[in-house]
Protein backbone atom coordinates (compact mmCIF):
# COMPACT_ATOMS: atom_id res chain seq x y z
CA UNK A 1 0.00 0.00 0.00
CA UNK A 2 3.29 2.48 1.21
CA UNK A 3 5.30 1.45 -2.27
CA UNK A 4 1.80 2.48 -4.19
CA UNK A 5 1.21 5.45 -2.95
CA UNK A 6 5.22 6.35 -3.42
CA UNK A 7 4.62 5.09 -6.58
CA UNK A 8 2.26 7.25 -7.85
CA UNK A 9 4.12 9.74 -6.17
CA UNK A 10 6.75 9.58 -8.10
CA UNK A 11 4.53 9.32 -11.54
CA UNK A 12 3.05 12.34 -10.45
CA UNK A 13 6.09 14.33 -10.81
CA UNK A 14 7.51 12.63 -13.78
CA UNK A 15 4.58 13.18 -15.20
CA UNK A 16 4.54 17.08 -14.25
CA UNK A 17 8.00 17.56 -15.22
CA UNK A 18 7.54 16.29 -18.56
CA UNK A 19 4.59 18.61 -18.82
CA UNK A 20 6.99 21.32 -18.24
CA UNK A 21 9.73 19.66 -20.65
CA UNK A 22 7.37 19.43 -23.48
CA UNK A 23 5.99 22.65 -22.92
CA UNK A 24 9.65 24.53 -22.88
CA UNK A 25 10.35 22.50 -26.01
CA UNK A 26 7.41 23.55 -28.16
CA UNK A 27 7.99 27.22 -26.89
CA UNK A 28 11.70 26.93 -28.02
CA UNK A 29 11.18 25.35 -31.77
CA UNK A 30 7.63 27.40 -32.50
CA UNK A 31 8.61 30.32 -30.18
CA UNK A 32 5.99 31.88 -27.50
CA UNK A 33 2.41 32.67 -28.38
CA UNK A 34 1.79 35.97 -28.99
CA UNK A 35 -0.27 38.12 -26.47
CA UNK A 36 -3.40 39.04 -27.46
CA UNK A 37 -4.40 43.03 -28.39
CA UNK A 38 -5.45 44.59 -25.87
CA UNK A 39 -9.28 45.01 -26.60
CA UNK A 40 -11.75 46.50 -24.77
CA UNK A 41 -15.11 44.52 -25.44
CA UNK A 42 -17.34 46.38 -22.93
CA UNK A 43 -17.03 49.92 -23.25
CA UNK A 44 -20.18 51.11 -21.10
CA UNK A 45 -19.13 51.38 -17.58
CA UNK A 46 -23.12 51.78 -16.24
CA UNK A 47 -23.44 48.78 -17.48
CA UNK A 48 -20.58 47.07 -15.77
CA UNK A 49 -21.72 48.38 -12.73
CA UNK A 50 -24.89 46.84 -12.53
CA UNK A 51 -23.27 43.81 -13.60
CA UNK A 52 -21.09 43.66 -11.16
CA UNK A 53 -24.17 43.48 -8.59
CA UNK A 54 -22.68 45.55 -5.55
CA UNK A 55 -19.13 44.72 -6.09
CA UNK A 56 -18.54 47.85 -8.81
CA UNK A 57 -15.77 49.16 -6.43
CA UNK A 58 -13.59 45.83 -6.93
CA UNK A 59 -14.58 45.92 -10.44
CA UNK A 60 -13.21 49.33 -10.98
CA UNK A 61 -10.02 48.11 -9.13
CA UNK A 62 -9.98 45.17 -11.79
CA UNK A 63 -10.05 48.25 -14.62
CA UNK A 64 -7.45 50.34 -12.76
CA UNK A 65 -4.83 47.79 -12.91
CA UNK A 66 -5.73 47.07 -16.82
CA UNK A 67 -5.34 50.98 -16.91
CA UNK A 68 -1.75 51.28 -15.57
CA UNK A 69 -0.77 47.49 -17.79
CA UNK A 70 -2.11 49.49 -20.92
CA UNK A 71 -0.31 52.63 -20.71
CA UNK A 72 2.98 51.42 -18.81
CA UNK A 73 2.69 48.52 -21.79
CA UNK A 74 2.00 50.82 -24.86
CA UNK A 75 4.45 53.67 -22.80
CA UNK A 76 7.42 51.51 -22.89
CA UNK A 77 6.73 50.12 -26.24
CA UNK A 78 8.87 50.55 -29.68
CA UNK A 79 6.82 49.49 -31.62
CA UNK A 80 5.88 52.19 -34.34
CA UNK A 81 2.86 53.85 -34.43
CA UNK A 82 1.59 52.82 -31.39
CA UNK A 83 -1.46 54.11 -30.11
CA UNK A 84 -3.50 55.26 -26.88
CA UNK A 85 -6.63 54.74 -28.16
CA UNK A 86 -7.95 52.50 -25.14
CA UNK A 87 -6.77 55.03 -22.53
CA UNK A 88 -9.73 57.38 -22.30
CA UNK A 89 -12.14 54.57 -22.19
CA UNK A 90 -10.37 52.68 -19.39
CA UNK A 91 -10.55 55.62 -17.29
CA UNK A 92 -13.91 56.63 -18.31
CA UNK A 93 -15.18 52.92 -17.22
CA UNK A 94 -12.78 52.96 -13.81
CA UNK A 95 -14.51 56.49 -12.92
CA UNK A 96 -17.99 55.06 -13.87
CA UNK A 97 -17.52 52.25 -11.31
CA UNK A 98 -16.07 54.27 -8.67
CA UNK A 99 -17.28 57.78 -9.17
CA UNK A 100 -14.64 58.78 -6.29
CA UNK A 101 -11.31 56.70 -7.59
CA UNK A 102 -9.62 60.25 -7.27
CA UNK A 103 -6.47 58.82 -8.61
CA UNK A 104 -7.78 58.01 -11.55
CA UNK A 105 -9.23 61.02 -12.96
CA UNK A 106 -5.64 62.56 -11.73
CA UNK A 107 -3.90 59.90 -13.54
CA UNK A 108 -6.04 60.91 -16.58
CA UNK A 109 -5.30 64.18 -16.02
CA UNK A 110 -1.74 64.05 -16.62
CA UNK A 111 -1.08 61.30 -19.08
CA UNK A 112 -3.90 61.95 -21.62
CA UNK A 113 -2.60 65.24 -22.44
CA UNK A 114 1.30 64.00 -22.51
CA UNK A 115 2.22 64.58 -26.04
CA UNK A 116 2.68 61.35 -28.08
CA UNK A 117 4.91 59.31 -28.33
CA UNK A 118 4.77 59.03 -23.79
CA UNK A 119 0.24 59.89 -24.22
CA UNK A 120 -2.08 60.26 -26.96
CA UNK A 121 -1.83 63.75 -26.69
CA UNK A 122 -5.68 64.66 -25.93
CA UNK A 123 -5.76 67.65 -23.64
CA UNK A 124 -9.35 67.95 -24.10
CA UNK A 125 -9.77 63.96 -22.89
CA UNK A 126 -8.33 65.65 -19.75
CA UNK A 127 -10.36 68.09 -19.42
CA UNK A 128 -13.13 65.79 -20.08
CA UNK A 129 -12.16 63.76 -17.40
CA UNK A 130 -11.81 66.17 -14.73
CA UNK A 131 -14.94 68.00 -15.47
CA UNK A 132 -16.13 64.23 -14.43
CA UNK A 133 -14.39 63.80 -11.45
CA UNK A 134 -15.63 67.42 -10.83
CA UNK A 135 -19.22 66.43 -10.94
CA UNK A 136 -18.62 63.72 -8.83
CA UNK A 137 -16.83 65.38 -5.94
CA UNK A 138 -16.92 68.99 -6.76
CA UNK A 139 -14.87 69.13 -2.68
CA UNK A 140 -12.27 68.16 -4.78
CA UNK A 141 -9.81 70.69 -4.72
CA UNK A 142 -7.14 69.04 -6.66
CA UNK A 143 -9.12 68.48 -9.99
CA UNK A 144 -9.34 72.14 -10.31
CA UNK A 145 -5.11 71.98 -9.84
CA UNK A 146 -5.28 69.37 -12.40
CA UNK A 147 -7.64 71.50 -14.99
CA UNK A 148 -5.24 74.28 -14.18
CA UNK A 149 -2.05 72.65 -15.57
CA UNK A 150 -3.82 71.08 -18.41
CA UNK A 151 -5.06 74.59 -19.42
CA UNK A 152 -1.27 76.17 -18.24
CA UNK A 153 1.23 73.38 -19.98
CA UNK A 154 -0.30 71.55 -22.43
CA UNK A 155 -2.95 74.34 -23.97
CA UNK A 156 -1.19 77.72 -23.13
CA UNK A 157 -3.92 79.05 -22.17
CA UNK A 158 -3.28 80.70 -19.18
CA UNK A 159 -6.67 82.90 -18.79
CA UNK A 160 -8.39 79.43 -18.43
CA UNK A 161 -5.35 78.06 -16.38
CA UNK A 162 -5.66 80.90 -13.87
CA UNK A 163 -9.85 80.55 -13.45
CA UNK A 164 -9.14 76.99 -12.38
CA UNK A 165 -6.72 77.68 -9.78
CA UNK A 166 -8.59 80.69 -8.09
CA UNK A 167 -11.87 78.22 -8.06
CA UNK A 168 -9.75 75.92 -6.62
CA UNK A 169 -8.78 78.26 -4.23
CA UNK A 170 -11.97 78.71 -3.01
CA UNK A 171 -13.24 74.72 -3.02
CA UNK A 172 -13.24 74.58 1.18
CA UNK A 173 -9.91 72.97 2.85
CA UNK A 174 -7.90 73.90 -0.44
CA UNK A 175 -4.26 75.13 0.60
CA UNK A 176 -3.29 78.80 0.36
CA UNK A 177 -1.02 78.45 -2.62
CA UNK A 178 -3.66 77.85 -4.88
CA UNK A 179 -4.82 81.18 -5.07
CA UNK A 180 -0.90 82.62 -5.29
CA UNK A 181 -1.17 80.34 -8.01
CA UNK A 182 -3.85 81.80 -9.67
CA UNK A 183 -2.45 85.07 -9.18
CA UNK A 184 1.16 84.32 -10.73
CA UNK A 185 -0.33 82.61 -13.52
CA UNK A 186 -2.57 85.92 -14.59
CA UNK A 187 0.39 88.00 -13.96
CA UNK A 188 3.17 85.79 -15.50
CA UNK A 189 1.50 83.23 -17.30
CA UNK A 190 4.15 81.03 -19.79
CA UNK A 191 7.10 82.41 -17.68
CA UNK A 192 9.75 79.38 -17.17
CA UNK A 193 9.59 80.07 -13.30
CA UNK A 194 5.90 79.77 -12.87
CA UNK A 195 6.14 76.78 -14.78
CA UNK A 196 8.12 75.80 -12.05
CA UNK A 197 6.19 76.76 -9.38
CA UNK A 198 3.38 74.60 -9.99
CA UNK A 199 5.13 71.36 -11.20
CA UNK A 200 7.13 72.18 -7.70
CA UNK A 201 3.71 72.29 -5.81
CA UNK A 202 2.53 69.40 -7.48
CA UNK A 203 5.27 67.42 -7.13
CA UNK A 204 5.46 68.27 -3.34
CA UNK A 205 1.29 67.27 -2.76
CA UNK A 206 1.24 64.86 -5.34
CA UNK A 207 0.13 61.15 -2.87
CA UNK A 208 0.94 58.82 -5.79
CA UNK A 209 4.42 58.06 -7.46
CA UNK A 210 3.49 58.23 -11.13
CA UNK A 211 2.51 61.73 -10.39
CA UNK A 212 5.09 62.51 -8.46
CA UNK A 213 7.97 61.09 -10.74
CA UNK A 214 5.89 62.55 -13.65
CA UNK A 215 6.39 66.23 -12.15
CA UNK A 216 10.03 65.39 -10.93
CA UNK A 217 10.48 64.49 -15.03
CA UNK A 218 8.82 68.07 -15.69
CA UNK A 219 11.13 70.10 -12.99
CA UNK A 220 13.96 68.45 -14.78
CA UNK A 221 12.79 69.21 -18.40
CA UNK A 222 12.72 73.30 -16.93
CA UNK A 223 16.48 72.73 -15.82
CA UNK A 224 17.25 71.76 -19.18
CA UNK A 225 15.30 74.38 -20.56
CA UNK A 226 17.42 76.49 -18.15
CA UNK A 227 20.79 74.75 -19.41
CA UNK A 228 20.16 75.03 -23.28
CA UNK A 229 19.65 78.52 -22.63
CA UNK A 230 22.93 79.23 -21.00
CA UNK A 231 24.26 77.02 -24.02
CA UNK A 232 22.87 78.84 -26.58
CA UNK A 233 24.29 82.30 -24.97
CA UNK A 234 27.84 80.46 -25.47
CA UNK A 235 27.46 79.21 -28.75
CA UNK A 236 25.88 82.61 -29.83
CA UNK A 237 28.96 84.09 -28.05
CA UNK A 238 31.45 81.93 -30.24
CA UNK A 239 29.48 82.45 -33.34
CA UNK A 240 29.52 86.46 -32.95
CA UNK A 241 33.61 85.90 -32.53
CA UNK A 242 34.44 83.50 -35.25
CA UNK A 243 31.60 84.21 -37.32
CA UNK A 244 30.43 80.41 -37.55
CA UNK A 245 28.26 78.07 -34.73
CA UNK A 246 31.08 75.53 -33.20
CA UNK A 247 31.20 72.46 -35.38
CA UNK A 248 30.66 70.31 -31.81
CA UNK A 249 31.34 70.47 -27.95
CA UNK A 250 34.62 69.31 -28.77
CA UNK A 251 35.61 73.04 -30.31
CA UNK A 252 34.47 74.89 -27.21
CA UNK A 253 35.73 72.35 -25.12
CA UNK A 254 39.33 72.31 -26.78
CA UNK A 255 39.18 76.35 -26.52
CA UNK A 256 38.53 75.99 -22.86
CA UNK A 257 34.86 77.58 -23.16
CA UNK A 258 33.69 74.17 -21.71
CA UNK A 259 34.63 72.17 -18.68
CA UNK A 260 33.05 68.84 -20.66
CA UNK A 261 30.96 67.34 -23.19
CA UNK A 262 27.75 69.26 -21.43
CA UNK A 263 25.05 66.71 -20.21
CA UNK A 264 21.36 67.34 -19.38
CA UNK A 265 19.77 66.57 -16.25
CA UNK A 266 19.12 62.92 -16.95
CA UNK A 267 22.52 62.23 -17.85
CA UNK A 268 22.56 62.03 -21.44
CA UNK A 269 25.07 64.18 -23.62
CA UNK A 270 23.23 67.57 -25.19
CA UNK A 271 23.00 68.31 -28.96
CA UNK A 272 23.77 70.57 -30.80
CA UNK A 273 22.87 71.98 -34.44
CA UNK A 274 26.18 72.97 -35.85
CA UNK A 275 24.68 74.64 -38.36
CA UNK A 276 21.89 76.88 -36.64
CA UNK A 277 23.88 76.88 -33.14
CA UNK A 278 20.39 75.34 -31.48
CA UNK A 279 20.48 73.29 -28.40
CA UNK A 280 18.43 70.23 -27.34
CA UNK A 281 17.83 66.90 -25.70
CA UNK A 282 19.09 63.73 -27.53
CA UNK A 283 15.73 61.81 -28.44
CA UNK A 284 17.51 58.83 -26.36
CA UNK A 285 17.43 61.21 -23.71
CA UNK A 286 14.57 60.62 -20.69
CA UNK A 287 14.11 64.57 -21.12
CA UNK A 288 12.67 64.04 -24.41
CA UNK A 289 10.55 66.01 -25.66
CA UNK A 290 11.21 68.62 -24.16
CA UNK A 291 7.87 71.10 -23.36
CA UNK A 292 7.28 73.44 -26.62
CA UNK A 293 8.19 76.89 -26.35
CA UNK A 294 7.97 79.67 -28.81
CA UNK A 295 10.63 78.77 -31.19
CA UNK A 296 12.26 75.71 -29.72
CA UNK A 297 14.14 73.29 -31.95
CA UNK A 298 12.97 69.99 -31.53
CA UNK A 299 14.87 67.19 -32.69
CA UNK A 300 13.58 64.84 -34.81
CA UNK A 301 12.15 61.51 -33.24
CA UNK A 302 14.28 58.05 -33.57
CA UNK A 303 13.04 56.22 -36.39
CA UNK B 1 -34.96 26.07 24.59
CA UNK B 2 -31.92 23.57 25.33
CA UNK B 3 -33.20 21.71 21.97
CA UNK B 4 -33.14 24.26 20.20
CA UNK B 5 -29.87 25.10 20.71
CA UNK B 6 -28.62 21.84 20.14
CA UNK B 7 -29.68 21.90 16.66
CA UNK B 8 -28.64 25.35 15.54
CA UNK B 9 -24.85 23.75 16.79
CA UNK B 10 -25.73 20.76 14.91
CA UNK B 11 -26.11 22.98 11.79
CA UNK B 12 -22.74 24.93 12.52
CA UNK B 13 -21.19 21.42 13.20
CA UNK B 14 -22.28 20.02 10.10
CA UNK B 15 -20.81 22.86 7.91
CA UNK B 16 -17.67 22.74 9.95
CA UNK B 17 -17.41 18.81 8.93
CA UNK B 18 -18.74 19.76 5.43
CA UNK B 19 -15.55 21.75 4.82
CA UNK B 20 -17.27 25.25 4.43
CA UNK B 21 -14.85 27.00 6.85
CA UNK B 22 -12.13 25.83 3.93
CA UNK B 23 -13.34 28.86 2.44
CA UNK B 24 -11.55 30.44 5.17
CA UNK B 25 -7.80 29.78 4.10
CA UNK B 26 -9.08 30.84 0.66
CA UNK B 27 -9.85 33.83 1.89
CA UNK B 28 -6.69 34.38 3.29
CA UNK B 29 -4.86 33.67 0.46
CA UNK B 30 -6.38 35.61 -1.67
CA UNK B 31 -5.54 38.89 0.44
CA UNK B 32 -2.30 37.97 1.49
CA UNK B 33 -1.39 37.06 -2.61
CA UNK B 34 -3.07 40.21 -3.77
CA UNK B 35 -1.47 42.29 -1.19
CA UNK B 36 2.05 40.65 -2.25
CA UNK B 37 1.04 41.34 -6.07
CA UNK B 38 -0.65 44.80 -6.27
CA UNK B 39 2.29 46.49 -5.35
CA UNK B 40 3.66 46.07 -8.54
CA UNK B 41 0.51 46.85 -10.46
CA UNK B 42 -1.84 49.24 -8.87
CA UNK B 43 0.27 52.54 -9.33
CA UNK B 44 -0.25 53.13 -4.86
CA UNK B 45 -3.60 51.75 -4.29
CA UNK B 46 -2.88 48.65 -2.81
CA UNK B 47 -4.59 49.32 0.70
CA UNK B 48 -7.64 50.77 -1.45
CA UNK B 49 -7.64 47.77 -3.45
CA UNK B 50 -7.31 45.17 -0.27
CA UNK B 51 -10.24 46.79 1.32
CA UNK B 52 -12.35 46.55 -1.57
CA UNK B 53 -11.50 42.63 -2.13
CA UNK B 54 -11.47 41.94 1.40
CA UNK B 55 -15.14 43.54 1.37
CA UNK B 56 -16.12 42.41 -1.48
CA UNK B 57 -15.10 38.55 -0.76
CA UNK B 58 -16.37 38.51 2.38
CA UNK B 59 -20.16 39.62 0.65
CA UNK B 60 -19.65 37.20 -2.39
CA UNK B 61 -17.98 34.18 0.05
CA UNK B 62 -20.65 34.83 2.46
CA UNK B 63 -23.45 34.57 0.01
CA UNK B 64 -22.39 31.52 -2.15
CA UNK B 65 -22.75 30.11 2.06
CA UNK B 66 -25.74 31.04 2.64
CA UNK B 67 -27.62 30.12 -0.33
CA UNK B 68 -25.83 26.97 -1.11
CA UNK B 69 -26.19 25.95 2.68
CA UNK B 70 -29.29 27.36 3.19
CA UNK B 71 -31.36 25.63 0.42
CA UNK B 72 -30.10 22.32 1.99
CA UNK B 73 -30.98 23.20 5.48
CA UNK B 74 -34.27 21.94 5.38
CA UNK B 75 -34.26 19.38 1.75
CA UNK B 76 -31.47 17.61 3.76
CA UNK B 77 -33.93 16.39 6.44
CA UNK B 78 -36.14 15.26 4.18
CA UNK B 79 -34.15 13.87 2.36
CA UNK B 80 -32.87 11.48 4.78
CA UNK B 81 -36.07 11.14 6.53
CA UNK B 82 -34.36 12.53 10.04
CA UNK B 83 -37.26 14.98 10.04
CA UNK B 84 -39.49 12.43 11.32
CA UNK B 85 -37.19 11.88 14.57
CA UNK B 86 -36.40 15.81 14.88
CA UNK B 87 -40.62 16.56 14.68
CA UNK B 88 -41.23 13.74 17.16
CA UNK B 89 -39.14 16.11 20.00
CA UNK B 90 -40.89 18.28 22.00
CA UNK B 91 -40.16 21.62 19.28
CA UNK B 92 -43.07 22.90 17.08
CA UNK B 93 -41.90 23.09 13.47
CA UNK B 94 -41.79 27.07 13.67
CA UNK B 95 -38.80 26.15 16.51
CA UNK B 96 -37.29 23.81 14.34
CA UNK B 97 -36.84 26.51 11.35
CA UNK B 98 -36.08 29.28 13.81
CA UNK B 99 -32.93 26.63 15.20
CA UNK B 100 -32.26 25.93 11.40
CA UNK B 101 -31.84 29.57 10.17
CA UNK B 102 -30.03 30.51 13.65
CA UNK B 103 -27.58 27.16 12.98
CA UNK B 104 -26.74 28.73 9.50
CA UNK B 105 -26.02 32.78 10.60
CA UNK B 106 -24.30 31.43 13.14
CA UNK B 107 -21.59 29.65 10.80
CA UNK B 108 -22.35 33.08 9.02
CA UNK B 109 -21.19 35.00 12.01
CA UNK B 110 -18.09 33.25 12.77
CA UNK B 111 -16.91 33.52 8.89
CA UNK B 112 -17.43 37.02 9.09
CA UNK B 113 -15.73 37.56 12.01
CA UNK B 114 -12.89 35.33 11.02
CA UNK B 115 -12.84 37.22 7.55
CA UNK B 116 -12.67 40.87 9.62
CA UNK B 117 -9.95 39.97 11.68
CA UNK B 118 -7.44 38.74 8.43
CA UNK B 119 -8.39 41.67 6.30
CA UNK B 120 -7.22 43.66 9.46
CA UNK B 121 -4.26 41.96 9.99
CA UNK B 122 -3.53 42.00 6.14
CA UNK B 123 -3.69 45.73 6.51
CA UNK B 124 -2.07 46.47 9.52
CA UNK B 125 1.05 44.06 7.90
CA UNK B 126 1.05 46.65 4.96
CA UNK B 127 0.74 49.71 6.97
CA UNK B 128 3.78 48.60 9.02
CA UNK B 129 5.86 46.91 6.46
CA UNK B 130 4.77 49.21 2.97
CA UNK B 131 6.02 52.35 2.64
CA UNK B 132 4.65 55.70 4.02
CA UNK B 133 3.09 56.89 0.45
CA UNK B 134 0.19 53.72 0.87
CA UNK B 135 -1.31 55.00 3.69
CA UNK B 136 -1.17 58.56 2.41
CA UNK B 137 -2.79 57.95 -0.74
CA UNK B 138 -5.51 57.01 0.87
CA UNK B 139 -8.92 58.61 1.78
CA UNK B 140 -9.48 56.74 5.16
CA UNK B 141 -7.50 55.38 7.74
CA UNK B 142 -5.83 51.79 6.90
CA UNK B 143 -7.10 50.56 9.90
CA UNK B 144 -10.51 52.30 9.71
CA UNK B 145 -13.35 50.71 12.34
CA UNK B 146 -15.84 51.63 9.92
CA UNK B 147 -14.87 48.67 7.92
CA UNK B 148 -16.77 46.63 10.93
CA UNK B 149 -20.00 49.20 9.88
CA UNK B 150 -19.78 47.72 6.19
CA UNK B 151 -19.53 43.93 7.80
CA UNK B 152 -22.38 44.42 9.98
CA UNK B 153 -24.36 45.23 7.04
CA UNK B 154 -23.26 42.79 4.73
CA UNK B 155 -23.73 40.12 7.93
CA UNK B 156 -27.22 41.28 7.53
CA UNK B 157 -27.89 41.21 4.17
CA UNK B 158 -26.50 37.38 4.50
CA UNK B 159 -28.78 36.75 7.02
CA UNK B 160 -31.56 37.69 4.57
CA UNK B 161 -30.17 35.90 2.16
CA UNK B 162 -30.22 33.01 4.37
CA UNK B 163 -34.10 33.05 5.56
CA UNK B 164 -34.68 33.73 2.06
CA UNK B 165 -32.74 30.69 1.32
CA UNK B 166 -34.42 28.74 4.05
CA UNK B 167 -38.18 30.16 3.39
CA UNK B 168 -37.71 28.12 -0.50
CA UNK B 169 -35.73 25.38 1.09
CA UNK B 170 -39.15 24.80 2.65
CA UNK B 171 -40.82 23.79 -0.14
CA UNK B 172 -38.46 23.52 -3.08
CA UNK B 173 -36.07 21.23 -4.23
CA UNK B 174 -31.97 22.37 -4.25
CA UNK B 175 -31.74 23.58 -7.37
CA UNK B 176 -34.90 25.17 -7.71
CA UNK B 177 -34.16 27.13 -4.44
CA UNK B 178 -30.62 28.07 -5.51
CA UNK B 179 -32.14 29.58 -8.35
CA UNK B 180 -35.03 31.34 -6.84
CA UNK B 181 -32.54 32.72 -4.25
CA UNK B 182 -29.81 33.96 -6.28
CA UNK B 183 -33.04 35.47 -8.89
CA UNK B 184 -34.04 37.27 -5.40
CA UNK B 185 -30.45 37.98 -4.76
CA UNK B 186 -30.02 40.03 -8.51
CA UNK B 187 -33.10 41.52 -8.02
CA UNK B 188 -32.80 42.85 -4.62
CA UNK B 189 -29.70 45.06 -6.24
CA UNK B 190 -31.99 46.37 -8.87
CA UNK B 191 -35.13 46.70 -6.62
CA UNK B 192 -34.80 50.90 -6.88
CA UNK B 193 -35.73 50.86 -10.21
CA UNK B 194 -38.68 49.32 -9.59
CA UNK B 195 -39.71 52.58 -7.66
CA UNK B 196 -39.75 54.81 -10.22
CA UNK B 197 -41.31 52.74 -13.11
CA UNK B 198 -44.05 55.47 -13.84
CA UNK B 199 -41.40 57.04 -15.41
CA UNK B 200 -40.84 54.52 -18.24
CA UNK B 201 -44.19 53.14 -18.63
CA UNK B 202 -47.56 55.33 -19.46
CA UNK B 203 -49.77 52.17 -18.21
CA UNK B 204 -51.13 53.57 -14.15
CA UNK B 205 -51.44 49.90 -13.10
CA UNK B 206 -47.98 48.66 -14.29
CA UNK B 207 -46.54 51.28 -12.38
CA UNK B 208 -48.76 50.44 -9.63
CA UNK B 209 -47.60 46.97 -9.64
CA UNK B 210 -44.19 48.16 -10.09
CA UNK B 211 -44.16 50.23 -6.93
CA UNK B 212 -45.91 47.42 -4.96
CA UNK B 213 -43.09 45.06 -6.20
CA UNK B 214 -40.56 47.27 -4.76
CA UNK B 215 -42.15 47.17 -1.50
CA UNK B 216 -42.26 43.48 -1.50
CA UNK B 217 -39.74 42.36 -3.20
CA UNK B 218 -36.17 42.67 -1.09
CA UNK B 219 -33.82 45.86 -1.35
CA UNK B 220 -30.85 44.37 -0.85
CA UNK B 221 -28.59 47.71 -2.49
CA UNK B 222 -28.54 49.91 0.34
CA UNK B 223 -26.55 47.10 2.44
CA UNK B 224 -23.65 47.74 0.32
CA UNK B 225 -21.85 51.15 1.54
CA UNK B 226 -18.25 49.31 1.22
CA UNK B 227 -17.12 52.01 -1.27
CA UNK B 228 -18.34 54.85 0.85
CA UNK B 229 -16.66 53.35 3.79
CA UNK B 230 -13.48 52.53 1.57
CA UNK B 231 -13.49 56.38 0.16
CA UNK B 232 -14.07 57.62 4.10
CA UNK B 233 -17.47 59.34 2.94
CA UNK B 234 -19.45 59.69 5.78
CA UNK B 235 -22.04 57.43 6.47
CA UNK B 236 -25.14 58.72 8.82
CA UNK B 237 -25.86 56.42 12.37
CA UNK B 238 -29.53 56.68 11.00
CA UNK B 239 -29.19 55.13 7.77
CA UNK B 240 -27.49 52.63 9.00
CA UNK B 241 -30.08 52.02 12.24
CA UNK B 242 -33.17 52.21 9.21
CA UNK B 243 -31.07 49.81 7.05
CA UNK B 244 -30.35 47.20 9.76
CA UNK B 245 -34.03 47.49 11.12
CA UNK B 246 -35.27 46.89 7.64
CA UNK B 247 -33.35 43.91 7.61
CA UNK B 248 -34.45 42.42 10.69
CA UNK B 249 -38.13 43.22 10.11
CA UNK B 250 -37.91 41.29 6.55
CA UNK B 251 -36.34 38.53 7.56
CA UNK B 252 -39.04 38.12 10.07
CA UNK B 253 -41.27 38.26 7.87
CA UNK B 254 -39.98 35.88 5.38
CA UNK B 255 -39.25 33.43 8.46
CA UNK B 256 -42.79 33.65 9.66
CA UNK B 257 -43.46 32.92 5.86
CA UNK B 258 -41.04 29.61 5.75
CA UNK B 259 -42.79 28.61 9.38
CA UNK B 260 -46.38 29.12 8.04
CA UNK B 261 -45.68 27.10 4.74
CA UNK B 262 -43.10 24.01 6.55
CA UNK B 263 -46.27 23.88 8.97
CA UNK B 264 -48.81 22.82 6.43
CA UNK B 265 -46.41 20.01 5.10
CA UNK B 266 -47.44 16.46 5.35
CA UNK B 267 -44.18 14.56 5.50
CA UNK B 268 -46.15 11.04 4.79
Amino acid sequence: MKQNGLLVAVVFVLLAGAAVGVEVVRDHVYGQPRPAESVLYVRSGEFLKRASLANASLLADVYWIRTIQYYGGTRRSRALGKRYDLLYPLLDIVTALDPKFTIAYRFGAVFLAEKYPGGPGRPDLSIALLEKGMRADPLKWQYEQDLGFVYYWWLHDYRKAAESFRRGGNVPGAPWWMRSLAAVTYGKGGDRQTSRLLWLQLYQTADNEWLRNNAQLRLAQLDALDQIDQLERIVAEWSRRTGAPPASWQTLVRAGWLRGEPRDPAGTPYVLDPRTGRVNVLPDSKLYPLPTEPGAWIPPPPS
Amino acid sequence: MKVLASIALNVFRESVRDKVLYNLVLFAVLLIGASYLLGQLTAGQDMKIIKDLGLSATSIFGLFIAVFIGIGLVWKEVERRSIYSLLAKPITRVDFILAKYAGLVLTLLVNLAVMAVALYAVLGAMTLLGPPSLVAALDAPPLDPRLLLAIGLIFVELALVTAVALFFSTFSSPILSAAFTFGLYIVGQFNADLKHFEQVVDSPAAAWLARALYYLLPNLAPFDIKALVVHGQPISAGYVLMTVSYGIVYIVFVLLAAALVFARRDFK
